[in-house]
């Protein structure tokens, strides 16, 4: 059995930096911060009042014609989802039902996808009205809930925040008929969907896979959670864009926001089949757990980070010399970076002092299941222009950091480049990208 | 992405059930044979004045006393408690050492992975209604955020937070096993669990794990999930008479009973399997997985998606529809469901449609909603191992527009060695497994 290869013929990003994979990764290149007060809700009483905040948008004006009605029924992560991934499709040069219903050039039955989800806070406005006439002496009353709320509760409710319904959305406006699997391991999500998206691919159940995440983290409760879970900047002091220090000595937290990616992966055969401009092939994938017994962190030096990032590298048939680009999760929690640094720097070994690493949140904001997908956007977009924009908020590295974090902007080829990430709970993923040699790529 | 140079067998080693028939699988069996429901009144929540006050509830469940090391456990929602009890089952049987540091099973840790469906924890839904009540303006009909944030703060707790996101069932059986190797969980509705079995047996096939923990949990049993159901008009409404409200296929069918628990899987690749000199329970034959593209709310009403879903399965496995000896169907008791899987199985199986016993559990069980297919797919391995099927139970009153044979309220014993299981879910996913009788030497 010959497994297929997989490549990567089309981005979508919707990101505080922008509405686009072209204005986020400009966004990166300028090294911009995308972090504000918080506007989505009055965020006062919070430790930190900061979110990343994609840019105001219309999703009537992002969805086809047809589609317009069914917006109601798309929480944010749905709309940011919906956006990324019409993008690109578009942007690979496929046409979809969803993009032309006249000249359809993709079998739908052949087109998979694949989304990661963060778990989805409803609006506690929708439930106010029920909640405020079920209450006895002030006090909420289940009784009464059952008896009068709950009829005031919108009927397709609860289908406005199955995190499935990310891809369901993608998939009816796109009429993709082939596999569909929504990944909810937190903030690993992403490069779990889109390394599982790619085997797919590589096994011979589709052509095309439609892979990423979203998550909109920019939520009362979900803000909440993070601080209590000590995550999140707890400080007033200091410019917004400048808070967020992933692997600098004066990390203090991250920051929380919002966003979408959304890569197209295709079996290279039938990108080429198509002349498909080809941006990266998918190498090589490692996967592996951490062991924490409080669950909320990263294990004490990093281990499960190695193990996924050599898995990925072996995949990939590479030695880790030949990589030209990390971008790590590096959330700026320090005892997470702490361990993730030890975690790549047991994995790459004698290369680790070398390979440029280059963490994305100082300026994009942690968003959630989204975040391993615009990295990998950003990866690729590395990888297409020859450019390593410079770590923002590095100034000092950490105690025992000794990862070659980029503080200059450098150009030149990046043939190989590692994108990691974990999440809260220990799921762990590595993916390792390249460049198409100019002969393959025809 | 390296290429396997042969394709792995992948074979069933244990099994795991804690759900509301029982929490052990001879019991589970047993009770299932008997015919027996595990329905009755809602004890989790006062849920009197909903619209359905009944359900299937885990009773009685006792995970402390299943375990060495409970306190690594404690305050994990329900389902991630069920997960764990149905990993501990299933570890046992497959000779699979638990809760120590030293395995002594000859399994690699890091060739040892999770895959589950696996749903959110409930919230904390004292809380969540008092934040509310205290932010909302019922003049304004606005929510002061500001007024919330204090109370949501002082009363919200960091680890149950944490123990609502979906990724923390597997974090639990991680912890419990120490598994190292891949890692994932995933959401599709009520498909979810049987697309962690196919996707689990993928990993194993491309050779990146020996073992795979597979299976789901999940527990939607509490006041916002009832909500959300009886909005959706999902749910039974036979509150006079609970027992014989789960009755799929049958005339008067008028909804799906909501039930909890989990089940797991110990997929192995078969040279593991051998190498150990473990009992093999039955063999994963093939997986396949589609979407209907077609409305979040509906189903496409030719069954265009669980049709493509069950003919991938079966080219998976190399089979065709005259192999199958019995559908585990999805048969959630709704009328929507019930019609459109009959269609899908007639168009699928052809002259030989009426001829497939094709029951559905979910008669006694009521719907796990994530863990359905996981509970599901033990019962198919049960059901090769002795040659028994299930039945339906409450199909008094045929639905004359149904007419397949559903195994009407008694088991039947006949031969059982090639079982097609099938589960879809709400916005469209569909994932269908096929399992086998073990040929050949253990």
């Amino acid at each position: 059995m010959s497994a297929a290869r997989v490549v990567v013929t089309g981005l979508g990003a919707v990101s505080p930096l922008g509405l686009s994979a072209e204005e986020t990764w400009a966004g990166l290149c300028a090294g911009r911060c995308g972090i504000r007060r918080i506007t989505a809700f009055d965020p006062t009483g919070f430790p930190c009042e900061l979110g990343g905040e994609v840019p105001a948008y219309r999703i009537q004006d992002r969805v086809p014609r047809t589609f317009r009605k069914a917006v109601k029924l798309m929480c944010r992560d749905i709309e940011l989802a919906v956006m990324a991934a019409g993008e690109a499709l578009a942007a690979s040069g496929l046409i979809t039902k969803g993009i032309d219903p006249e000249k359809v050039n993709v079998d739908p039955t052949r087109m998979a996808i694949n989304v990661g989800a963060g778990i989805i806070c409803c609006e506690l406005s929708e439930l106010a009205p029920a909640t405020a006439i079920s209450t006895t002496d002030g006090q909420f009353d289940l009784r009464k809930w059952g008896k009068d709320g709950l009829d005031l509760v919108t009927p397709l409710w609860l289908l406005k925040y199955l995190p499935n319904m990310l891809a369901c959305h993608i998939g009816i406006i796109h009429d993709i008929q082939g596999p569909s699997n929504t990944i909810t391991c937190g903030e690993a999500s992403a490069q779990l969907a889109i390394g599982e998206a790619a085997q797919v691919i590589a096994r011979g159940d589709a052509d095309v896979a439609v892979a990423g995440a979203a998550e909109a983290k920019v939520n009362q409760l979900v803000m909440m959670r993070q601080h209590l879970l000590r995550r999140a900047v707890s400080t007033r002091d200091g410019a917004p864009e400048t808070l967020c220090r992933p692997f600098d000595a004066d990390a203090c937290g991250s920051i929380f926001g919002e966003g979408a990616g959304m890569v197209v992966l295709e079996s290279l055969d039938h990108a080429r089949a198509r002349n498909a401009r080809i941006l990266a092939e998918v190498a090589g994938v490692g996967y592996s757990h951490s062991m924490c017994p409080g669950y909320e962190r990263l294990e004490p030096g990093g281990r499960s980070i190695q193990i996924a990032v050599q898995k990925a590298i072996d995949d990939a048939e590479i030695k880790a010399a030949d990589l030209d680009l990390v971008i790590p999760h590096g959330t700026a929690v320090p005892e997470d970076d702490r361990a993730e640094a030890q975690g790549l720097e047991a994995a790459l070994g004698p290369a680790a002092g070398q390979v440029p690493v280059w963490p994305t949140k100082s300026m994009l904001s942690t968003t959630g299941a989204a975040s391993g997908a615009l990295d990998v956007v950003a990866a690729v977009r590395a990888m297409v222009d020859g450019v390593i924009p410079a770590a923002r908020n590095f100034d000092k590295p950490a105690e025992g950091c000794r990862l070659n974090v980029v503080t200059e902007r450098r150009e030149g080829p990046v043939r190989h480049a590692l994108c990691c990430s974990y999440t809260f709970g220990g799921q762990t993923a590595a993916l390792v990208l390249k460049a198409l040699e100019e002969d393959e790529a025809k | 992405m390296r290429t396997p140079r042969t394709r792995e067998r992948v074979v069933i080693t244990g099994l795991g059930i804690v759900c509301p028939l029982d929490h052990d699988v001879e019991a589970f069996w047993r009770s299932l044979l008997s015919g027996r429901s595990g329905i009755n009144r809602t004890t989790i929540f006062d849920s009197s004045t909903f619209p359905t006050t009944f359900d299937a509830e885990v009773k009685d469940y006792n995970l402390r006393a299943r375990l060495r090391r409970p306190e690594l456990h404690e305050g994990s929602s329900r389902g991630s408690g069920f997960a764990v009890g149905a990993a501990v089952q299933a570890c046992r049987q497959a000779g699979i050492d638990v809760e120590t540091e030293e395995p002594a099973d000859g399994i690699d840790r890091t060739r040892m992975g999770i895959y589950l469906g696996a749903g959110e924890g409930a919230l904390d839904h004292d809380t969540f209604f008092a934040c509310i009540l205290a932010g909302w303006d019922p003049q304004q009909q606005t929510m002061a955020w500001a007024k919330s944030t204090p109370l949501a703060f002082a009363r919200m707790k960091a680890s149950y937070e944490l123990e609502q996101e979906p990724n923390m069932a597997a974090a639990h059986v991680a912890m419990l096993t120490g598994a190292r190797g891949p890692s994932r969980s995933c959401l599709t509705a009520c498909a979810a669990s049987t697309q962690a079995v196919g996707e689990a047996m993928m990993l194993i096939r491309r050779g990146e794990a020996d073992v795979m923990i597979a299976g789901g949990a999940h527990s939607m049993i509490h006041p916002l999930g009832v909500t959300g159901f009886s909005r959706l008009t999902a749910l039974s409404r036979r509150n006079d008479s609970p027992t014989t409200a789960s009755r799929p296929f049958c005339a008067s069918r008028d909804g799906f009973v909501l039930g909890e628990g989990a089940a797991t899987l110990i997929l192995e690749s078969l040279t593991s399997a051998r190498k150990r000199g473990v009992p093999i329970l039955a063999e994963v034959a093939g997986y396949g997985s589609s979407s209907d593209a077609f409305r979040v709310t509906d189903m496409h009403d030719e069954g265009r998606g669980p049709v493509q879903a069950m003919r991938a399965a079966l080219a998976d496995a190399g089979l065709t529809y005259r192999d199958i000896d019995y559908i585990n169907t999805h048969g959630t008791s709704t009328q929507e469901n019930d019609s459109i899987e009959t269609l899908a199985i007639k168009t699928v199986f052809q002259e030989r449609a009426r001829q497939v016993p094709a029951s559905s559990i979910k008669s006694m069980l009521g719907h796990l909603i994530g863990a359905a297919g996981a509970a599901e797919l033990v019962t198919c391995v049960l059901a090769i191992r002795d040659n028994t099927v299930p039945a339906t139970i409450n199909l008094h009153d045929p639905d004359p527009k149904l007419d397949l044979d559903y195994v009407p309220n008694t088991p039947r014993r006949m031969p059982v060695n090639i079982v097609m299981k099938e589960s879809f879910g709400f916005g469209g996913q569909n994932n269908v497994v096929i399992v086998k009788r073990y040929e050949g030497t253990p």
